[in-house]
């Protein structure tokens, strides 16, 4: 029997994939923290979006079962996960606005290629590749960093997106609670490339200057980021991507040196020479900053503009609106992204390096895999995922959600004293 | 709630318990965290004079705010304001009116409570302007005073031991680099060992964390204690939140008898009488159609508005929250719905007509209160479009004055403003306030410059304010415009001026 070949586009394709592999079972634990259906789960708006553009929001499931049943009768082309209300979503036309309120929600953060166009020259628009890929790994490591760190979170799991981005998603029951001031707090902190279109520097953290003329140092959540992200600057921004190559883009180099001494006279070697690789023009720079006196203020404003460069050529550049209200809706976990076909498959944060987005199953490949399976032994219908390469990332999946259930009963056992 | 009474207890029994008389000691501080409501008697006058007087500063308060006031400027003029209507005299003042001053103090903070606590948007504004309030008398507060008005509530303040403080004793300096260098032989940089940190759960602290103003470790904020207050503050915030929503929810069964609800509906109603409206839309005249925006745009538009809609010529789109603003500009500007989709579909004509109608056509419709919850958004104020959704790295919406950087700002203004009379020389003056952080200012004098030819003067602003809104530039502009045909007209005819007479 010839090996049939699916469309990723076709509905029919999509239902299969819902109906044998899609772990409905999984996302639930994921979201309720326990086995037996609570309010987590319940009062949790799962939005839909179907072919022709329609979107049904405000869907609420007693349990596992019923959110997969639901799903197979609508077949969505995606579907979306928003925050736990204060009344079930499915009755909001029956209670009043004022009892219809988000009440919890996990802290997401939305990464995608699309900020990153001006400064990769690899690709542009939704395409990406494994080089620029190295931009999301950056930004994964650098914020993993942070929000383990600094703000003491532990249950974070990484979601790829399906095309050019990745998703974050921060279990822990603080996170859950944060308000939407608490989220921009957040969201600003992790905000350090800012300023339109029309504004050269980008990265303004340091406190407003002083009468000395020294530069403040760098804020220390951001000093951690950079030591991260100078190796990325010289592999990814100088290598890789020789960013400072044409003149238009080192003209935006040179906009951000603070000294016109220096910028003027590297703008003129730099005319002469057409060839200079960005790694060239980068120790150019550094050499004319150690030219200068030695604990002098203007050498301290090069060292800190040196800084402030590297952190807007590769600071984490996430989409803040997404992190700042609770009643944002984003894509579920090991969804089908409609154009490429792709399952939106966690990511471990460790191995993000070696993360290609190409080698992401796509839903064709899964049910080939599942066709030829079926070939073999038949009849069974469960954990179909087993014998796909889909088996990886649910493990993965499951091994998060066992964490985050752990702590739960432990936080239970220490409040039931009926024993 | 309120015991209330119009006459002396002995008139009637007393059907609420204990009526107390209040002392002196039940206020022994100037500041007050209004836990507790006033449980002695209050006349109906003084339940009215004492709110009114609050209200007078709390509505002075929310002008400042709409005005784009510097911090300042409005802090000089709240002070004003208390000192006239709601003086709070030190404990060791020689006055003796201290107690009459914190009573009324106390009563009409909690009248004003029962009259805002209605609705979402009351209680809101409400609370922003009791705590520019109290951050106003917090700051004036003497030291001595303050301390111990702290001490008599527990904020729950972990001190920072030493250890700890000098495990991160580098970290903790780069948070806050201002306090430990000296910038006068008077002021000696602060000394890290002597100064307390307080480690606090930084969802308690947003503000500070926002801004980087604190080390922040595993889900812990290390306040130094200068900035202690934010802790407070916020606390008060939160305090005020909830009381407001029980008093919300209890109002309906306050047992009353049909004197107080009249008295709060009058209070509440003052509140919003006192404060300019934002701009609305009704009142910009005469029908607006889409082919007419591009000659607006060129005569009346400010620079953020003449930005979006410059780029919207240019790459044929425009990012979401530059769409939003726009659009909303063109709303506040006069063009209906129709008008407006008709715009968007010519403006955006690289798309299909399915594309558009796909992802843009509910958008549009939406800012126009015609989809999803159905609210009429106002146009963007310059404090929205200055402190809300700050551009990224390609995003055009914002103010030009504060989101372009120098040397494009001057090349802007001058391709967009030069045939209305800007010059070369007047962008020194315009940058320099730029650069001290007045934005409005700027835009404010662009205007001038540009509309001095319809003999706008220099300090004159929009009809003697400066610039708080967009949509208020392109209708005094567009308006100016009007008069001066009008006046020119009259002039060419002659028989103008005989007519008037």
């Amino acid at each position: 029997m010839a090996m049939q070949d699916f469309d990723h586009t076709a509905p029919e394709v999509i239902l299969s994939f819902y109906r044998h592999l899609y772990p409905f079972k999984s996302v639930f634990k994921w979201l309720n923290h326990e086995h037996t259906p609570s309010r987590l789960f319940t009062h949790r708006e799962i939005a839909f979006s179907l072919r022709g553009d329609i979107y049904i929001r405000y869907n609420s499931f007693l349990n596992a079962d019923e959110f997969k049943n639901q799903t197979l009768k609508y077949n969505p082309e995606r579907f979306e996960i928003g925050p736990v209300y204060s009344a079930r979503p499915r009755d909001k036309k029956t209670v009043r606005p004022a009892m219809f309120t988000p009440q919890l929600r996990e802290l997401v953060f939305d990464i995608d290629m699309t900020d990153y166009d001006s400064i990769r020259t690899c690709c542009s628009g939704a395409s990406v590749c494994k080089r620029c890929w190295a931009f999301i790994s950056a930004a994964v490591r650098v914020l993993d960093a942070a929000l383990r760190d600094q703000f003491g979170y532990r249950h974070l799991l990484w979601v790829y997106s399906g095309r050019r981005g990745i998703h974050c998603w921060v279990s822990d029951d603080e996170a859950m609670e944060l308000t939407d001031e608490q989220r921009r707090a957040v969201a600003q902190y992790l905000t350090v490339v800012q300023g339109g279109k029309e504004m050269h520097k980008k990265v303004n953290v340091r406190p407003p200057g002083r009468q000395s003329g020294r530069p403040w140092p760098l804020p220390p959540a951001v000093r951690d980021a950079l030591d991260i992200l100078t190796e990325v600057f010289v592999d990814l921004i100088l290598h890789d991507q020789n960013l400072f190559e044409r003149d238009e883009q080192w003209e935006e180099l040179l906009k951000l040196i603070p000294d016109p001494d220096i910028a003027g006279s590297l703008r003129r070697a730099w005319n002469m020479d057409e060839n200079l690789p960005s790694e060239e023009k980068w120790s150019q720079i550094k050499g004319k900053t150690k030219d200068l006196e030695k604990g002098s203020p203007e050498r301290d404003t090069m060292m800190a503009a040196l800084e402030d460069i590297v952190l807007q050529y590769t600071y984490p550049r996430i989409d803040a609106e997404v992190s700042k209200h609770r009643n944002h809706l984003l894509k579920a976990p090991f969804c089908v992204h409609p154009k490429t076909g792709r399952v939106c498959v966690p990511v471990d944060p460790t191995h993000i390096d070696d993360f290609d987005p190409e080698n992401v199953p796509t839903v064709s490949q899964l049910m080939q895999e599942l066709e030829a399976g079926k070939l073999q032994e038949s009849g069974e219908e469960q954990g179909d995922w087993e014998r796909t390469s889909l088996k990886p990332y649910i493990d993965m999946f499951e091994a998060h959600i066992i964490n985050i259930m752990n702590e739960v009963r432990i936080a239970k056992r220490a409040t039931d004293t009926s024993w | 709630m309120f015991q209330l009474r119009t006459q002396a207890p002995e008139y009637k029994p007393d059907p609420y318990g204990k009526v107390e008389v209040a002392g002196p000691s039940d206020y022994p501080y100037r500041l007050n965290f209004y836990d507790d409501p006033p449980t002695h008697m209050v006349t109906l006058e003084e339940f009215e004079s004492c709110a009114i007087d609050r209200l007078r500063v709390l509505g002075e308060i929310e002008a400042c705010f709409a005005r784009n006031r510097p911090p300042d400027e409005r802090k000089a003029i709240v002070r004003a304001q208390c000192r006239k209507y709601l003086p709070l005299d030190p404990n060791d003042s020689l006055s003796r009116a201290q107690f009459e001053q914190r009573k009324k103090d106390h009563v009409g903070h909690f009248v004003l409570r029962l009259a805002f606590c209605r609705s979402e948007e009351l209680r809101r504004r409400f609370i922003k302007a009791e705590l520019e309030l109290f951050r106003v008398r917090y700051e004036e507060e003497l030291d001595s005073e303050l301390e111990s008005f702290l001490k008599t509530r527990s904020f729950g303040l972990e001190l920072v031991d030493d250890a700890e403080k000098m495990k991160y004793a580098e970290l903790l300096k780069d948070a806050n680099p201002k306090n430990y260098v000296s910038f006068s032989k008077k002021v000696p940089p602060k000394d890290l060992a002597k100064e307390r940190f307080y480690k606090v759960r930084w969802t308690r602290v947003p503000d500070l964390v926002e801004h980087r103003k604190v080390l922040v470790k595993g889900g812990w904020a290390y306040v130094p204690a200068s900035e202690q207050s934010s802790i407070v503050f916020n606390e008060l915030e939160a305090h005020l939140k909830t009381s407001l929503e029980a008093t919300a929810k209890a109002l309906p069964r306050l047992d009353e008898d049909t004197r107080i609800v009249p008295l709060l509906d009058h209070l509440s109603k003052g509140f919003l009488a006192g404060v300019p409206a934002e701009w609305d839309a009704e009142h910009s005249g005469e029908d607006i159609r889409a082919d007419m925006i591009d000659d607006i745009a060129r005569k009346h538009y400010p620079a953020c508005a003449r930005n979006l809609h410059e780029n919207l010529r240019r790459d044929r789109h425009l990012k979401h929250f530059g769409r939003l603003q726009y659009g909303l500009f063109l709303k506040g500007l006069g063009l209906s719905i129709e008008e407006a989709l008709l715009f968007w579909r010519r403006s955006f004509s690289k798309f299909t007509d399915d594309q558009f109608n796909k992802s843009y056509k509910y958008n549009i419709r939406h800012s126009y209160g015609l989809e999803g919850g159905r609210r009429n958004y106002p146009p963007k104020s310059c404090q929205q479009i200055l402190t809300q959704d700050q551009p990224g790295a390609g995003d055009n919406h914002g103010c030009p004055f504060r989101h372009f950087s120098t040397d494009n700002l001057e090349s802007a203004l001058l391709a967009w403003y030069s045939p209305h009379g800007l010059t070369q020389d007047d962008l020194d003056e315009v940058t320099k306030i730029v650069k001290a952080g007045h934005y409005h200012v700027a835009c404010t004098r662009v205007f001038e410059l540009t509309h001095a030819a319809q003999g706008v003067k220099k300090g004159e602003g929009v009809s003697g304010d400066s610039v708080s809104h967009p949509n208020q530039y392109a209708a005094k502009s567009r308006e100016l415009e009007k008069t001066h045909t009008e006046s020119v007209k009259m002039d060419v005819d002659g028989s103008g001026v005989t007519m008037a007479l």
